[in-house]
């Protein structure tokens, strides 16, 4: 039912977009070019140097092609948070705690965002073309390992999305600091966490895990790691949803006592 | 003069207001700069003759460029004009006396100094108090540094000519917002904001210093750590007011032509 | 029925004064103010009731209309509404209201009204010959006609209201909260506006509670009264009550206030 719904909210967004067909193909073409200027950074950057660390081209691009896949399957459809302070702000938020459904699931059917496809087809595109590059033994497990990137990548990115909107109850001004850990991630995440050190790594396995989605499944693609237990290791990472959750629903009980 | 100076002081008390605001801008800039030093650094350990700058001017190159981020980002357009624009409301405007390219001009600077002057000096001290080779290094000789702050200013001054080409041009264009995204890809990339420009091949770098783009963030970043030698510093200066000069006459020529063109369709 | 006992709700404000200087201050310390936004508030609306609730801006008009929708919880104080504490079982509750934001659209800006009006059918799971028979009683009582095919943006002000009247009303509310609807109409479209909630009132027997400043709107519709001001009710009575002698309306209630000194 809730499926259905949702469903409904994506059609009519979509709607929305093809009302203005000419901006909807600038701002995917937009979106295109400014992952492609961070791929041509990339290019160039191995032109000068053989690797990073022990990672190749191929192999840092086959990192950042799977982050950015995971970031803009996240951004598109649960952008609602991302907006979510204007929602606070405007009063909209009103509207949806007068009907009787899910606030999270209005929230996210409030902006559908299309244009993101620009970025997925470019996170497409990289990601074919750093496995040609690559010499990856694909196996069953190494299917389902990023398979399990993906959905785990989401979950994080869906999770921190969600804080980003909590913290729209509590105060409007200065969540910028947010893009740290979404836009930034996405941005640094292009390269394999473990090139930034030992403590960028427990960072980023023990409080927000990255590492569980793009660095140790990573080492399991490309042959370093062989224990079956990376394969699973993203999956954890949808756990971070919890703690998410729980931010937002403090932040709507806070919201209902406060009013504003 | 006046006029514009109380549009500042009210900017700046603007800006003030936003306490929280600014000091988590402070926050991100510093994490921002903090990944991209660590990057630089990863391959330098791979590979230091590869680079084509030494480390502490790569180091200076990206704190500067956080702590000025506000002058040089294409992205951070004064929405208010866009709407302006597209709504109409700016045929209001045509109808104050003060000229809308001065106007623009003036309010873009203005936004954007009082947004650097909040956010750069905490970013500069932490920085500087960083170990090496992490931290900022201070500037090669005084003539650098006063070179730096001539090069700073007209590295906004370009950038800002060239957001104001951006806003006529939405006079003319059914998606104001394709134009703004499409036109911030092609500068950030340009310009050297995601990587600077000695790391590009030399003959690509060779073509990219002449564009405009080269002449806002380039030049000032680099001369701060003496990346430069004498001759090309003068020559980017000499570059820098020659597209100045160009970007600002291009621009008031597309304003006049737009503001025809509003006054004839009434918005 | 509708019952609010001694509801009492307060707010935390930052307190900043004019200027530069005080402006660089505020960049360390901020100070908070502690306001009532409703001070004891009591009353009872039948089943079936027209009220007008009215009072100045920030008298707490908004904050009452928020918890009885329940949006919002109040300190202290009891709030029954059919039975339910709106703020507790606030799911249950919305099922049977329908709240109009007279500043505010809930309709979808760029497809036409009509899908707008689908999408709201499975937000409420309205059934489909439930959903058929509202659609086409308020196309005709709000005379939507062709408005349903047009996108929102292109509507005037009045049409959009009477889409959005509509919209708050296809799953058959119990309760319609109406905060000024007439805001900004022409005055065809208050004409109809009034004449539609007057008929829904009648024919369904729906509660109306509106909020407005037009005091043409209470003249036209309700007989009850309910005055508020700086958090506390003034005032509950009919028309006739408040309007000693002949006096226009607008004339009588700018009276109210000085008295009340709000």
């Amino acid at each position: 039912m809730s499926l259905k719904l949702y469903m409904h909210y994506i059609s009519i967004n979509i709607r929305s977009v093809m009302q203005y067909k000419t901006s909807f193909l600038f701002t995917a073409i937009g979106q295109f070019l400014i992952s492609f200027q961070v791929f041509l950074g990339i290019f160039f950057m191995f032109q000068r140097f053989s690797n990073v660390k022990g990672f190749t081209y191929s192999e840092v691009l086959l990192c950042f092609s799977i982050m950015l896949l995971e970031f803009s399957i996240a951004e598109m459809y649960a952008r609602g948070f991302d907006q979510f302070s204007g929602m606070v702000r405007q009063g909209t938020f009103d509207r949806i705690l007068v009907r009787p459904q899910n606030e999270i699931l209005q929230v996210l059917g409030s902006k559908f965002e299309l244009t993101r496809i620009g970025r997925m087809l470019q996170a497409i595109i990289m990601f074919i073309y750093g496995i040609s590059k690559s010499e990856i033994n694909w196996t069953v497990s190494k299917i389902f390992t990023v398979f399990f990137m993906l959905i785990g990548g989401t979950a994080l990115f869906t999770g921190l999305f969600l804080i980003y909107a909590a913290l729209c109850f509590f105060t409007l001004e200065g969540l910028e600091f947010m893009n740290v850990f979404t836009d930034g991630a996405k941005e640094y995440g292009k390269y394999p966490i473990g090139i930034y050190g030992k403590r960028m790594l427990q960072f980023t396995t023990f409080v927000i895990p990255y590492a569980l989605v793009q660095y140790y499944p990573l080492l399991y693609l490309l042959g370093r790691k062989t224990n079956i237990f990376y394969v699973f290791l993203p999956l954890l990472a949808t756990l971070f949803l919890i703690p998410c959750y729980l931010l937002w629903k403090w932040g709507v009980y806070r919201y209902q006592s406060s009013g504003s | 003069m006046q006029k514009y100076l109380s549009f500042f002081r009210l900017r700046f008390s603007m800006g003030v207001q936003y306490r929280t605001a600014a000091f988590a801008g402070v926050i991100t800039q510093f994490a921002w700069g903090a990944m991209g030093i660590l990057v630089y650094w990863a391959f330098y350990e791979v590979d230091s003759n590869a680079f084509p700058m030494t480390f502490s001017a790569v180091v200076s190159y990206i704190w500067m460029q956080q702590a000025f981020l506000a002058f040089f980002t294409v992205w951070m357009m004064e929405n208010e004009i866009f709407d302006s624009i597209m709504n109409g409301n700016i045929s209001y405007e045509l109808c104050r006396p003060i000229h809308i390219y001065d106007m623009w001009f003036s309010r873009t600077i203005a936004n954007r100094l009082s947004s650097a002057i909040l956010r750069c000096f905490p970013i500069l001290v932490v920085a500087s108090f960083l170990p090496k080779p992490f931290g900022l290094q201070p500037p090669t000789s005084l003539i650098h540094f006063i070179l730096f702050l001539l090069t700073l200013l007209l590295g906004l001054a370009v950038t800002v000519s060239f957001c104001i080409l951006i806003y006529s041009l939405t006079f003319f264009t059914i998606s104001p917002a394709g134009l703004k995204i499409l036109f911030t890809s092609i500068v950030e990339f340009f310009s050297g904001a995601i990587i600077p420009l000695p790391f590009f091949p030399e003959k690509i770098q060779k073509i990219m210093e002449l564009l405009p783009f080269a002449s806002m963030q380039n030049v000032a970043l680099r001369i701060y750590s003496a990346d430069m030698t004498n001759r090309q510093m003068f020559s980017a200066i000499a570059l820098q007011i020659f597209w100045l000069i160009t970007l600002i006459s291009c621009g008031k020529k597309l304003c006049s032509i737009a503001e025809k063109k509003v006054s004839i369709q009434g918005g | 029925m509708i019952t609010m006992e001694h509801v009492c709700k307060s707010y935390k404000i930052a307190k900043r004064n004019a200027g530069f200087g005080e402006a660089c201050k505020a960049l360390f310390h901020r100070k908070y103010e502690k306001i009532y936004a409703l001070n004891d508030i009591t009353f009872t609306i039948q089943d079936g009731e027209m009220v007008g609730y009215i009072g100045p801006n920030g008298a707490g008009k908004s904050s009452t209309i928020k918890i009885l929708s329940g949006i919002l919880t109040p300190d202290s104080g009891n709030c029954f509404v059919d039975g339910r504490i709106p703020y507790k079982s606030r799911i249950e509750h919305v099922r049977q209201i329908g709240v109009v934001f007279g500043q505010r659209s809930q309709l979808w800006w760029d497809v036409p009204v009509i899908d707008s009006f689908e999408l709201l059918k499975d937000i409420y799971s309205i059934s489909p010959s439930m959903y058929h028979t509202n659609l086409e009683e308020l196309t005709d009582l709000l005379n939507l006609g062709e408005l349903l095919r047009s996108p929102a943006r292109q509507l005037s002000l009045g049409q959009r209201m009477r889409c959005e009247i509509a919209a708050s009303l296809l799953h058959n509310p119990k309760i319609l909260f109406l905060d000024e609807p007439t805001i900004g109409l022409d005055a065809v479209s208050k004409l109809a506006v009034r004449d539609f909630i007057h008929k829904q009132n009648q024919i369904h027997k729906t509660t109306v509670i509106l909020t407005t400043h037009d005091m043409q709107d209470i003249e036209a519709l309700t007989k009850r009264i309910i005055l508020i001001g700086k958090g506390k009710i003034l005032m509950d009575g009919t028309l006739e009550d408040i309007r000693k002698g002949n006096k226009n309306i607008d004339e009588t209630v700018a009276e109210l206030y000085r008295t009340y000194d709000i």
